[in-house]
């Protein structure tokens, strides 16, 4: 077994450090919130916490106090309404306040990927007309020296630590994703440290059978976590479905910061992982979310 | 059926506008009802782009978060984010941009991002999302939103996607791909835009509503067109496709 492969305790503790740039990335699809878990039970503090979604780990993630600044482009429970954690810090300082340094999705987008390019920033046609620059120094606009047409920029985003949850991946950390892919591949490619999480451990051989499907490959992963089930209520298509019930009622049972609290304490503080989360929700219940059998025609990599 | 809510005259207005075999961008909340129901009757032939990367979705139940699962079961592709933003989007195969907002201007300006100062917020909105890209690119955009003095106020309170940012239509000066917004479909009714001052003009009523409850309404004296048309109630098998199948627990359309 590769020494990369380690228990999510390990690797929170090892590749999160207070003060750190961190991502977790997954675009409502594959949503590490058992990385999340992990680092409010660890009591990490002042991170720059970036996402294009904040979602529901990110909302607890700032109820914990966990978090400095929130690097983001679209912060809301989808379908549904607020984060009302971030709300509370937002709007009234509790349990502290944060900074915000905000962006559209393509403005987040390119970021990451001027970081996996390790180029100092991107440019691309959007933020004109609209008060974002204005609230955001770090959108700027240039000439192309080509056009003389004038276009934005966004710097390069380059985070301390990504965490990738991903449906499978061998001992390096080679991890292949189908589905929904967001932006996980620049997430990963632009931060200094990469942490695979996935639903289940391959041998490389099921890696090299369909090589078009990794996302992100091992040479640039620090530790390999198998977590089955680690990012409910987000998904892991063929998996898992998402727990539309659960983003529902997260904006009735948070509303009020002791509806957090009670949550933080019952589900977060109260448990020491994952395993023992799966056992609290119990089988019946993630019987109800199995994923259904749609698998994919396989073709023919022969020559 | 008799009776019916606003909620579901706006969505059977908004999906009556989609042409089959368009490309649209679909937003979250009304417009991804409005495109689902428009596929399910004139448009089966619609290709629905949602931002999470999916492209020529055929969800087999609605989606509530623009990420879901059933989103990429079925679909065309499954790009990443770089691609539907780059290549799609600012590629310029989008046809229709459909989006929402908490408070639109006479200019169909859109403020998704905060109610009140910015520093300090007295409601904190999402925020931009992919909506500033999707304004400025989309050959079109159509806006479902609840009309009120609120939601429609003389000046909003941000510019989150850029309308025609005022009447000498900025837009033209910047160089942006996409025409605009043409259409704000309401609980009142339907706007376009005029010509020449770029700003919103009422066309469409619904049954049962007045000029005057539609200024009440808004917060300013809004232009209203001369031949003023009353919009078609849903059918029958709109409010069946849209309380059935689409939404049958009253989340979309609370």
């Amino acid at each position: 077994m590769s020494g990369k492969v380690m228990t999510m305790t390990q690797a929170v503790r090892e590749f999160v450090r207070d003060g750190d740039t961190v991502v977790i990335e997954g675009f409502t699809h594959l949503i590490c919130f058992a990385a999340g878990h992990e680092i409010i039970r660890q009591k990490k503090r002042d991170l720059v916490a970036c996402r294009l979604t904040p979602d529901l780990i990110y909302d607890q993630m700032v109820a914990a106090g966990c978090v400095r600044k929130l690097v983001f482009s679209w912060a809301g429970n989808p379908g549904v309404g607020s984060l009302f954690g971030l709300r509370r810090a937002v709007e009234d300082g509790i349990p502290r306040k944060i900074e915000l340094e905000e962006y559209s999705h393509f403005g987040m987008v390119a970021r990451f990927v001027a970081g996996a390019s390790h180029l100092p920033f991107m440019h691309l046609k959007t933020f004109e007309g609209s008060d974002l620059p204005k609230k955001n120094k770090n959108i700027k606009f240039i000439r192309c020296p080509y056009t003389g047409k004038r276009f934005a920029t966004v710097p390069a985003l380059n985070p301390d630590v990504a965490i990738i949850h991903v449906q499978r991946a061998d001992a390096e950390g080679n991890a292949q994703i189908w589905g929904l892919m967001g932006v996980q591949r620049e997430a990963a490619f632009a931060s200094k440290k990469v942490v695979i999480v996935a639903e289940e451990l391959v041998p490389g051989e099921v890696i090299r059978a369909d090589p078009n499907r990794t996302i992100i490959p091992g040479l640039i992963v620090s530790a390999v976590v198998i977590e089955p089930f680690a990012a409910h209520p987000s998904y892991a298509l063929g998996y898992y479905d998402r727990d539309n019930d659960f983003y529902v009622e997260w904006a009735e049972m948070t509303k009020d910061k002791a509806g957090m609290d009670n949550y933080l304490d019952e589900w977060v503080y109260g448990l020491k992982g994952r395993k023992e989360y799966r056992e609290k929700l119990g089988a019946d219940y993630l019987k109800k979310l199995e994923a259904d059998n749609r698998p994919s025609g396989s073709v023919n990599y022969g020559f | 059926m008799a009776g019916y809510t606003p909620s579901e005259m706006m969505v059977a207005r908004a999906a009556r506008e989609l042409r089959n075999g368009e490309v649209v961008f679909v937003g979250i909340g009304l417009p991804n009802v409005a495109c689902n129901l428009a596929r399910r009757l004139h448009a089966p032939g619609l290709v629905l782009i949602y931002e999470s990367g999916a492209v020529g979705c055929v969800p087999d139940r609605l989606p509530l978060s623009i990420g879901d699962p059933c989103l990429a079961t079925d679909s065309i592709s499954v790009c990443s984010m770089v691609e539907v933003f780059n290549y799609y989007l600012q590629g310029g195969l989008i046809d229709v941009g459909f989006l929402g907002g908490a408070q639109v201007d006479r200019f169909g300006n859109i403020n998704s991002t905060v109610i009140g100062d910015y520093d300090r917020p007295k409601v904190r909105l999402p925020g931009s999302g992919g909506a500033c890209e999707i304004a400025i690119h989309a050959k079109k955009v159509i806006m479902v939103l609840k009309q009120s003095p609120k939601s429609f106020p003389e000046r909003i309170d941000f510019v989150t996607s850029p309308g025609y940012i005022d009447k000498a239509n900025l837009r033209l000066k910047y160089g942006f791909p996409g025409k605009g917004p043409v259409l704000i479909i309401t609980n009142f009714g339907v706007y376009g835009f005029t010509r020449n001052t770029h700003e919103m003009i009422l066309r469409e009523i619904y049954p049962g509503v007045s000029v005057k409850d539609v200024k009440a309404n808004i917060g300013w004296d809004v232009k209203v067109g001369r031949q003023l048309a009353t919009t078609a109630p849903p059918t029958d098998e709109e409010l069946r496709i849209i309380r059935r199948e689409l939404d049958p627990r009253g989340i979309h359309l609370r």
